[in-house]
């Protein structure tokens, strides 16, 4: 069994957040870890090489420095890591992304691919569920847990008050919830190993069966009119109160606000 | 000469941090204050790999160097002293002797598991009459048959009732060294469970406090001669090159506990107001801060560079030595400083710099004092 995981290198939120002069990211400045779905859903292929024996690699486009991020993930025991990096392809939004990661995905060979649900920078949700179209397999998204029957994957995706239990034939795709499990760490020795470990790098030429006017910001349908780092919304609100008190206010505020 | 950490320390630095803000951080006061031995921290640590840092994969271990371990003690003890010293001990002082003077069957049978982790090593040369005299001891080891029969007790043991795996000293007779009478000192693996093995009294120690430091007894322990470390008399020479590695350990166990005093000392001086402005807006605070930190990059170069001798040199007690002795000063000072300026707050248990001069006041003394350092380090001057 083959799992291929779609890894995003992202912006460290602790870190502050640094923008291009054209309202894109500007990467190259910013402290980054390893998108959190991203993360789970590795940590849901890792399970399946325990179980199964399945091999993983992982895909990410980036900056020649994301390359980073693949070494993180093989030292928790991704066995293989891919790196699209060129720099046509800077820029991109979730369109030109896919297109970018469904032209890797077709020179490699897979029966699951995971994506995170939606990465911490961009919030969108899109990619996985595009790489899908792309490659013309069924997507299940959201997914808070999955299992290997057979030639298919069962996998339960999260619903506002329920969960939806859905099954697909291998190959498809999933988008990875944080509920899939609690990424492990790295190991001392993993670590060793990755940094010996030869990445395999990919550039423009190497996508198969995708048009430029698809790649990069040109072939980005999106236009960021203004981008912001969060914004505080106000002060807040201060109060001293004795632990017991404290419940019974916050309690009423979120039901004042209908929280709860 | 590049100061530059290389990509794989530079990672497993940031494993380690992350472990340690996660995992021993939040239990760190409540393993002082309970004397418990943390042992869910010690699964974790070994079912992540941190049991076996540097001992070859062949033999169940990770395959890094003595710096990436080195590391590990360090960040584990910016937040935990006694986290820190459970892997040291473990690590420098049972597994590393199996490492180096272990036959290939002792290193099946006991290395594997210790490096997975499976099982916890200690070591036991100290006795109530040998501390710095290493050559004082009682415990004695006779041949019988197939076996040796220890009987004696060692004290100040760390890791003692949690081990598996002990490595032990004894006297097994007399030889003559330049015309001198001398005990012949031998090595052995001895097993938890094993009849005549059992435990003394508990420390109640001032620091460290949730390592389990035990007596061990031994009456008629029968251990076979197969597990016997080394050679017959082989065992000062394995004490003293085992104690040249554990001293690095130490060293970086001082060297965690003062990084952590400094770095919560920095952030209280930026909290706490006094006058109308911050206690670090005060120069003294500023001076104090300033030679703190210049100390503790002093302590974290001599401590590198001696895992780094580990690591290439046959010989390193020297760089150990001087390691241990300067890191160790270095704990006990920043922490003490750390207290003065978190002032009265400081000396309660409420905040961490408390604990951690108490914590950083053992590393002047075990595994060779400072004395025993001065002695090392002007030897190696004056030979």
């Amino acid at each position: 069994m083959k799992v291929v995981v779609c890894i995003k290198q992202v912006p460290d939120t602790k870190g502050g957040v640094k923008f291009n002069p054209d309202g894109t990211l500007d990467r190259a400045a910013m402290m980054t870890i390893m998108n959190p779905d991203d993360k789970a859903g590795l940590e849901a292929a890792l399970r399946l090489k325990d179980q199964y024996g399945a091999e993983v690699t992982v895909l990410t486009m980036g900056l020649p420095k994301a390359e980073d991020v693949l070494r993180e993930a093989m030292a928790m025991g991704a066995d293989k890591g891919v790196l699209v990096t060129d720099r046509v392809l800077g820029g991109a939004d979730t369109w030109a992304t896919s297109q970018t990661l469904a032209g890797a995905l077709r020179n490699m060979e897979y029966d699951l691919i995971i994506t995170g649900r939606q990465a911490i920078d961009g919030d969108t949700a899109q990619v996985g569920p595009q790489i899908s179209e792309h490659l013309n397999i069924p997507v299940i998204s959201y997914a808070q847990n999955l299992k290997i029957e057979g030639d298919s994957v069962i996998v339960e995706r999260q619903y506002d008050d329920r969960y939806h239990v859905l099954k697909a034939k291998m190959p498809c795709l999933i988008t990875a919830l944080a509920e899939l499990g609690d990424p492990r760490y790295m190991t001392p020795g993993g670590i060793f190993d990755a940094c010996k470990a030869e990445i395999t790098v990919w550039g423009r030429a190497d996508l198969k069966d995708v048009e430029d006017s698809n790649l990069g910001l040109k072939g980005s349908p999106t236009q960021i009119a203004k981008a912001s780092d969060k914004v505080r919304k106000g002060a807040g609100e201060k109060v001293t109160l004795d632990p017991a008190e404290s419940v019974d206010y916050i309690v009423g505020k979120l039901k004042e606000k209908h929280v709860i | 000469m590049d100061f530059t950490l290389r990509k794989e320390h530079e990672m497993a630095r940031a494993l380690f941090r992350e472990f340690a803000e996660k995992e021993v951080k939040p239990l760190a006061q409540e393993v002082d204050e309970t004397e418990e031995f943390p042992r869910e921290t010690a699964a974790k640590m070994a079912k992540n790999g941190f049991l076996g840092i540097p001992v070859p994969k062949e033999y169940g271990g990770q395959g890094c160097d003595p710096l990436t371990y080195v590391m590990c003690v360090e960040e584990l003890s910016k937040v935990c002293g006694t986290t820190g010293v459970i892997v040291s001990a473990h690590t420098s002082l049972c597994c590393d002797p199996i490492m180096t003077f272990g036959t290939e069957e002792q290193k099946q049978k006991y290395l594997v598991p210790l490096a997975k982790g499976e099982k916890l090593g200690a070591f036991g040369l100290t006795e109530p009459g040998a501390g710095t005299d290493a050559q004082g001891q009682q415990t004695k080891a006779v041949a019988d048959g197939d076996d040796y029969i220890i009987n004696g007790s060692k004290i100040f043991i760390t890791n003692g009732k949690e081990a598996d795996v002990y490595v032990i000293f004894a006297v097994t007779g007399t030889i003559e060294k330049r015309g001198r009478k001398i005990k012949e000192i031998t090595s052995f693996i001895v097993e938890k469970g094993t009849p005549g093995f059992t435990f003394g009294t508990k420390e109640k120690k001032m620091g460290i406090r949730g390592s389990s430091t035990y007596e061990l007894i031994f009456t008629d322990c029968r251990v076979p001669k197969e597990n016997m470390l080394g050679k017959l008399g082989q065992g000062f020479k394995i004490a003293m090159h085992t104690l040249d590695g554990g001293r690095i350990g130490i060293a970086a166990q001082a060297l965690g506990i003062a990084e952590g005093a400094l770095e919560r000392t920095i952030a209280y001086t930026k909290e706490r107001k006094q006058f109308g402005k911050p206690i670090a807006a005060l120069q003294n605070t500023q001076f104090q801060l300033a030679d703190m930190a210049t100390k503790v990059q002093a302590a974290q170069l001599l401590v590198y560079k001696a895992a780094m001798a580990k690591a290439t040199q046959k010989e390193y007690g020297f760089e150990a030595a001087q390691a241990k002795l300067y890191a160790a000063e270095v704990a006990m000072e920043v922490t003490t400083k750390a207290v003065q300026l978190h002032g009265g707050y400081g000396y309660t248990r409420e905040y961490d710099v408390e604990r951690m001069m108490r914590d950083a006041k053992i590393t002047e003394i075990y595994e060779g004092t400072s004395e025993v350092q001065k002695m090392v380090i002007s030897a190696a001057l004056l030979k």
